[in-house]
């Protein structure tokens, strides 16, 4: 565990350091969006972090939490840490799509069916940490959470399609759409790659931080149990 | 019914938690199904814990438990339906009237609802006491009809927490005497006390709780053979 | 399953009837919303007609926390939610007996709300089929989200402020889908209401499903 740590830490410090060298110095400027441009080596590496990977991790362990057979209380810290810091990536996503927006549609925030719907997750995934903090058994806790994460998931299309339908003029998503590839080439395209590693990797690593710190946390908690235990007992002796 | 080798209550090294807190920090116990115990003990001792753990409403933390043959923590949800707990606060609908308490719970536990009117008859609630919204009536008359849920419904295990506390004398001799009938027809009975002179007699069994655990062990004043006005 | 949600809207039903909580407090509180919607707005009555669909919704979608929260506080206190915990009833049935007496309330109090919008803020309505099934849909989808997340939100000192924040993220889109339908019910030409009345169907089932299949485990504590 502390290996792996270690070894995910120093990876994804050297790779967002990379990506930062490509990104700002190497990489040339657009010919439409100019120096603008290189928030493509952050912001959707950013997003696709926040909005897949941390929430599909949270809404995977939840319901692995739930199922009877895998159910453990790694899996509730698990699911817990990645909203956490899924909330972190969410938070950089809009603020660096608030800052890509400014120039390209002149206003720092539209009511566009992808910001809409990214900030609508980004509350719901903040009631998920407001419902943690709601004292509780530690088993009745991680039940409420993971019913409401996979809750919060389920909502996710839903909140998708009506935002989608309600209102759009956000650029279609760029790595996937074809008819962009040609736009994005060679060491651009490199460079998005790596970031989206990048930033896979720093989430990683900052989720298994959060983890392990939760485990310890629990683990102290244990020896206070048997600590209290042990006193409890002593008090019926004693009397 | 039951397997007659397993006893009705079977705690060994019981431990459950309050958050944190270990509330029951291993309790032992051991009680035949129709006898009657007594549990003694200081505030915070744990007795309405011990209530709460073999009605399965706390989780088994950690040890062995089995109560009417479900076994805990597993077989909480089925042990539940046969428990009826009488607690200070009654856990009924203030708005509601107490017949209208009565029935929905008689619904719920799949039994005539028909059976409301007699045990209220018996508890003494009727009349106009009997049509007026539960939040009006007083402590002891709302404990009466927690009584008559628990006789309508006839639960295998009765569990009583500080059933004498704050009513007068006709109510106290008729919990006493509800008890004792519950045991005869077969109930295990668990009840907490803080008065000791009311509470012995109708016992078997007396245990004293401190700190979590059960300190003390002893044989009460009931006897089976008699009826209770003879102990009184 | 049904047997117990029969049972249980009958008891949360009954309970009402006697307390009159939503009368008196949650359906003055939408009524009061409309006014207080106008006051902000202005009395020019183009504006607010034009307002009317979200103004509308949103009425509803703060009546129906409200209305969610009482609904939480019939279960009562500590000792009746562990006296209904003792009866073994069949925790879906319990869900649906909730949504079901909930449900009664909201039609109730969309109804007045409906009439408090056409007469006070001059809504003329062309396309009635549409508007009420937009009420009804949503009115399932509320109720069943409100009473999962009132159970998730727990005891009652916390849920106050803890639901809306939970609840009401999640009931975005049918504020989206409501104000898009009644909005397409007032001027026909503005699209077709259906697609708005197809989001409200997947969101009241999927709630309703997720409430059967999640509610045993939710209230296991």
């Amino acid at each position: 565990m502390r290996r792996t740590l270690t070894i995910l830490g120093v990876a994804s410090v050297a790779l967002v350091a990379l990506d930062v060298i490509l990104g700002l110095w190497v990489t040339p400027p657009d010919a439409d969006q100019g120096e603008l441009v290189r928030l493509v080596y952050l912001h959707p590496a950013l997003a696709w972090v926040a909005l897949y990977l941390a929430f599909g991790m949270a809404a995977l362990c939840a319901v692995l939490y739930l199922w009877p057979r895998t159910r453990s209380m790694r899996f509730d810290r698990l699911s817990a840490s990645a909203v956490e810091v899924g909330v972190v990536f969410i938070g950089l996503t809009l603020i660096t799509g608030s800052i890509w927006g400014r120039p390209t549609w002149g206003v720092w925030w539209t009511w566009d069916a992808r910001l809409t719907s990214t900030a609508l997750l980004g509350v719901l995934f903040l009631g998920y940490l407001a419902l943690r903090r709601v004292p509780a058994d530690p088993e009745v806790r991680a039940r409420r959470c993971a019913i409401a994460a996979i809750f919060a998931a389920v909502d996710v299309p839903i909140v998708h399609f009506s935002v989608v339908w309600w209102q759009t003029l956000h650029q279609g998503a760029t790595v996937l759409n074809p008819n962009l590839t040609p736009t994005i080439h060679g060491l651009m395209a490199w460079t998005l790659l790596l970031s989206f590693i990048a930033f896979t990797t720093l989430f990683a690593w900052m989720v298994l931080m959060r983890f392990q710190i939760e485990e310890l946390r629990e683990s102290g908690e244990d020896v206070e149990l048997t600590r209290a235990l042990e006193a409890r007992r002593a008090e019926g002796v004693a009397s | 019914m039951t397997n007659p080798m397993a006893p009705a209550i079977y705690l060994r090294s019981a431990v459950a938690l309050a958050g944190r807190f270990p509330v029951l920090a291993g309790v032992d116990l051991d009680l035949d199904e129709g006898s009657v115990c007594v549990v003694l003990g200081a505030n915070g001792a744990g007795k309405t814990s011990l209530l709460r753990l073999l009605a399965g409403l706390v989780p088994l933390a950690s040890g062995e438990g089995a109560v009417l043959d479900c076994s805990l923590p597993g077989q909480a949800r089925d042990l539940r339906q046969h428990v009826g707990l009488l607690g200070h606060d009654v856990g009924l609908y203030d708005d509601l009237r107490p017949a209208e308490n009565l029935r929905f719970v008689l619904k719920a536990s799949r039994l005539d609802p028909g059976l409301s009117d007699d045990a209220l008859a018996r508890v003494g609630i009727t009349g106009r006491t009997a049509s007026t919204p539960l939040g009006q009536l007083s402590a002891g008359q709302r404990r009466r009809v927690g009584l008559a849920l628990l006789l309508a419904r006839r639960p295998r295990l009765w569990l009583l927490d500080e059933p004498h506390a704050s009513l007068d004398e006709p109510t106290r001799d008729l919990v006493s005497e509800l008890t004792e009938e519950a045991a005869r027809g077969g109930a295990t009975v668990v009840a907490t006390s803080h008065e000791p002179d009311l509470a012995i007699p109708m016992a078997d069994t007396v245990v004293t709780m401190s700190g979590g655990i059960i300190a003390t062990r002893a044989p009460g004043g009931r006897r089976g053979d008699r009826g209770w006005s003879d102990v009184a | 399953m049904w047997r117990d949600a029969v049972l249980i809207a009958g008891r949360d039903l009954r309970i009402e009837a006697r307390s009159r909580v939503a009368l008196w407090q949650v359906l003055p509180f939408a009524v009061l919303t409309l006014l207080l919607f106008a006051f902000a707005l202005g009395p020019r009555p183009g504006l607010l007609a034009q307002s009317a669909p979200g103004l509308f919704w949103l009425a509803v979608l703060f009546s129906s926390v409200l209305a969610a929260q009482r609904s939480m506080a019939i279960e009562g206190s500590g000792a009746t939610r562990d006296s209904v915990r003792l009866l073994g009833l069949d925790p879906a049935g319990v869900f649906l007996g909730k949504v079901l007496a909930l449900l009664a309330e909201m039609v109730a109090l969309e109804a007045v709300l409906l009439g408090g919008v056409v007469l006070l803020f001059h809504v003329t309505v062309t396309s009635w089929g549409v508007l009420i099934g937009a009420c009804l849909l949503a009115a399932v989808g509320l109720c069943t989200a409100n009473v999962l997340y009132g159970s998730l939100a727990g005891e009652a000192r916390m849920r106050a402020t803890l639901l809306p924040v939970l609840v009401l993220p999640v009931v975005a889109p049918v504020l989206i889908a409501g104000s898009k339908a009644f909005s397409a019910s007032v001027a026909p030409g503005s699209g077709s209401g259906a697609r708005w009345l197809g989001i409200l169907v997947v969101f009241a089932v999927v709630y309703s499903a997720m409430g059967v299949a999640l509610y045993g485990p939710l209230e296991e504590s």
